[in-house]
């Protein structure tokens, strides 16, 4: 296969069915205490755009199954796929992927899916990056493409979590915003911040991100994700500061508090 | 049945009475939706169905509230995999608002507020099957799930029940809406599990 996949195709093409395909897990990374980053391997991945996700299945021995989706956390690289799995203390599936599930075994994913929450190489203009907690996951994935892609589109990334030991990728968002003018990255605490902030825990209120986010007359793209009431209250804020609200693309993940 | 993933043996929360297959059942009331959620007054809002040859029937919020209404007791099935069963909404049949409106097409696609489209057979807009709402469980229909008013076909997936709905174009030819184009299923009955193009 070359290259990612191509626009929706048109209306009344036959429509192949996205098959599920046996995935192999081939290295795990630990982001943070309760966040895991899964290498995985798919023979015959059709390839991907920065942005999209996957459904997981995980089929246990009576054949009950459970089924959620997993934002793709890197750009397209042949056979491999990235996840970045945040633990829900009670949940069903991601304290599988993240404790249980081992370096060799068969996991099912199909995919990609999702073709708005996209960012492709060949996109010029500026773009906005709001991460909540987990959120960063699919937005990290357009951070690493545009490396891949030596892109110079302008990115300007604003990451809020709890504390600083939630934050994912940290060093490698560290080394990159100082190698790199074209990306700048902010960061927001909401709990807890490191010792030496100039600022107390806040959540990003609208000051904050409009002194973050490009001025709405650069008209970026702008891509949200977290948590649902993190994502609706950064869109409303975006669309009160003016920017049109085609150009704010949102991914919600799911109640707060996962 | 798919392989086997080592020492997993789920939760099985909830015992699923009547869920369309991958379903839960879900108590809240998630939001799904591309973008902002935009915002439409009432005195602003309208209601238009263009048929195939581009005659326009039109409603202001007034003459939509003042068409007869119902009060359909439904169960809705997002495609992100949640249910909620017995939902109450109040609203006007498409039935009422396709009742004069002179056409031979087959699809339809809805309209939003925001520029959402979405696109359906005709046949399952008909029949007693869709309603453009403006009341949930009582109450004012919230902007976040669709307000002023929202199109309702409960069965199938929900991202095809329009929210901040503002028309309905009626066409020979189907034409894919947002989530079509992006991948999704052209008819999307949960049942049949249609989720993704091609399923
Ligand atoms: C488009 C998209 C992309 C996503 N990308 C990512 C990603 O990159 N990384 C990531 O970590 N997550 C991502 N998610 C979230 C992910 O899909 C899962 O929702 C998450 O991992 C939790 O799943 P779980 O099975 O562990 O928890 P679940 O078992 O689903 O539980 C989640 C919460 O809901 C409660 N709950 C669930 N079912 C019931 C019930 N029947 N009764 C009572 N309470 C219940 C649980 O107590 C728990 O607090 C994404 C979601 C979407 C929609």
């Amino acid at each position: 296969m070359t290259g990612p996949p191509r626009e929706p195709a048109a209306r009344r093409t036959a429509a192949a069915r996205i098959p599920w395909r046996v995935a192999r897990l081939a290295e795990v990374r630990d982001e943070t205490p309760s966040a895991r980053t899964l290498v995985l391997d798919v023979p015959q991945w059709p390839g991907h755009l920065a942005g999209q996700r996957v459904d997981v299945r995980l089929t246990a021995e009576d054949g009950y199954t459970a089924r959620r989706s997993y934002s793709l956390a890197a750009p397209t690289d042949g056979a491999r796929v990235v996840l970045t799995v945040q633990r829900v203390a009670d949940g069903e599936v991601s304290p599988y992927l993240t404790q249980v599930f081992a370096v060799g075994d068969p996991v099912e994913i199909r995919g990609p899916i999702g073709g708005w929450f996209v960012w492709r190489p060949q996109d010029r203009e500026p773009v906005l990056l709001v991460a909540g907690g987990s959120g960063i996951v699919p937005l990290m994935a357009m951070v690493r493409a545009r490396v891949a892609a030596a892109s110079r589109a302008p990115f300007r990334l604003a990451y809020s979590v709890r504390t600083p030991g939630d934050t994912y990728y940290s060093e490698e968002l560290r080394h990159r915003s100082r190698a790199d003018a074209g990306l700048d990255v902010t960061r927001i605490y909401t709990r807890a911040t490191p010792p030496d902030w100039p600022v107390p825990p806040r959540r990003l209120g609208l000051a904050e991100l409009s002194t973050v986010a490009w001025p709405a007359e650069f008209a970026p793209t702008c891509y949200v994700c977290g948590p649902n009431s993190f994502v609706e209250s950064v869109a409303d804020m975006l669309v009160a500061l003016g920017h049109d609200p085609a150009r704010v693309r949102t991914e919600r993940f799911g109640p707060s508090g996962r | 049945m798919g392989i086997v993933s080592p020492g997993f043996h789920g939760r099985r929360r909830s015992a699923r009475p009547h869920l369309p297959p991958g379903q839960y059942l879900e108590k809240g009331f998630p939001v799904l939706s591309a973008g902002p959620t935009p915002r439409v007054t009432r005195d602003q809002w309208e209601f238009v169905i263009t048929n195939e040859v581009g005659r326009r029937y039109r409603w202001t919020w007034q003459e939509f509230l003042a068409l007869p209404g119902e009060t359909p007791t439904v169960d809705i099935h997002c495609v992100t995999q949640w249910s909620k069963l017995d939902t109450v909404w109040q609203g006007v049949s498409l039935d009422v608002l396709l009742a004069d409106v002179e056409t031979s097409a087959d699809f339809a696609v809805a309209y939003s507020y925001g520029g959402y489209t979405t696109n359906l057979p005709l046949d399952d807009l008909l029949d007693g099957r869709a309603w453009v709402v403006h009341r949930f469980d009582g109450n004012e229909l919230d902007p976040e799930h669709g307000g002023p008013a929202r199109l309702l076909v409960p069965h199938l997936y929900f991202w095809k029940s329009a929210k901040w709905v503002r028309g309905i174009r009626l066409l020979s030819e189907d034409e894919p809406g947002f989530w079509e184009a992006a991948g999704y299923h052209e008819r999307g009955d949960p049942w049949l599990e249609q989720r993704y193009r091609g399923d």
